[in-house]
């Protein structure tokens, strides 16, 4: 697996175009423990990353990273916006000196660790990073594996799934108390949206 | 030095944000600065990181500026604005945990007697205290 630019240019493209087109669905998951803007908060965020498109596939990596994290920052006008955008930028700033795919568990694992800072969260708390963690440990514990694609896949459904059952402590949807439990994170959604849309482009590269 | 810390009010609401901006201004008065935004990129209810940075260098004051928020995004999307100014204003913007409307009303309250940007933290913050 090599990273080529044509393939980054597809891999954003791809991920942008399934965010937007789930928004209905993270939506309807939002009105039920959120607010309901995180569909068209994406979709603003990652319609403004689409524009940009031929530039960021144009930048080095890390400077790529960097944009569409700062990107989302100034449009998607939510807290996933500073989430999904400390994200790319700490990516992308981790990138620069490594290698891919050599080094992607270390470049995923800071852009976690910006999520996890900026919001001041940690795995089973019924939010994005129930996804973010343990796709990162996947991608530590089956570096370099033949099926890592799959189980990339594998571990973000599973990972959405296991937020359902959970009680929010923290987001809007920690008002919620006991009746959060029972729906999808829809943070946790989106993650896994954009993941499977990286695994999708990848294989199809293979 | 008379300068006296500045106010920014971010809300999901541009409504709830001038509404509050108006209260400050007719209860403490103009020597306080104070500055206001809500809503996002398209007009909708949310934030917006860009209108809270020029909230920020409206409201700019020597002695620093305080923040006050509705909820969850107002408070993530405020401090992310606050990283990405200058490096030496960074450490003199401050986002208050307190109720936007009384925590904006006490904190410009506290600024107009001269207190430092701490002093105008705690006492917006006491309202959570209590």
């Amino acid at each position: 697996m090599t990273l080529q630019f044509d393939t980054f240019k597809s891999l954003v493209k791809e991920a942008a175009e399934k965010v937007i087109a789930s928004a209905p669905e993270l939506t309807a998951l939002d009105q039920a423990i959120g607010d309901g803007d995180h569909g068209t908060n994406m979709k603003r965020g990652f319609e403004a990353v689409l524009s940009k498109l031929d530039t960021i596939s144009a930048q080095p990596l890390d400077e790529a990273f960097k944009t569409i994290g700062k990107t989302l920052v100034m449009t998607v006008g939510g807290a996933s916006g500073p989430l999904y955008g400390s994200f790319f930028l700490a990516a992308g700033e981790a990138l620069s000196g490594k290698r891919l795919p050599e080094d992607l568990a270390d470049v995923f694992g800071s852009g976690v660790n910006a999520v996890s800072a900026r919001g001041r969260s940690h795995v089973g708390e019924k939010t994005m990073l129930d996804v973010l963690v343990p796709v990162l440990e996947t991608l530590k514990a089956d570096a370099g594996r033949d099926d890592l694609i799959t189980r990339v896949r594998t571990t973000a459904s599973e990972a959405v799934a296991r937020t359902k059952p959970m009680q929010a402590t923290k987001g809007r949807a920690s008002f919620l108390g006991v009746r959060s439990i029972g729906h999808v994170d829809p943070g946790a959604k989106s993650s896994c949206v954009l993941l499977h849309a990286v695994c999708s482009t990848l294989e199809a590269r293979q | 030095m008379n300068d006296t810390v500045g106010i920014v009010i971010v809300s999901h609401s541009k409504d709830i944000a001038k509404g509050t901006a108006d209260m400050v201004r007719q209860m403490v008065g103009s020597e306080v600065k104070v500055a206001f935004c809500g809503g996002n990129p398209d007009g909708g209810l949310g934030t917006n990181v860009s209108l809270i940075i020029d909230a920020i260098n409206d409201a700019w004051s020597a002695k620093g500026v305080a923040i006050l928020v509705d909820l969850g995004g107002a408070e993530t999307n405020s401090e992310m604005a606050v990283e990405m100014l200058e490096p030496e204003r960074r450490k003199m913007v401050v986002v208050c945990n307190a109720p936007i409307v009384e925590g904006a009303v006490m904190a410009a309250t506290e600024a107009a007697g001269g207190s430092s940007l701490e002093q105008v933290r705690a006492v917006a913050e006491e309202l959570t205290a209590g």
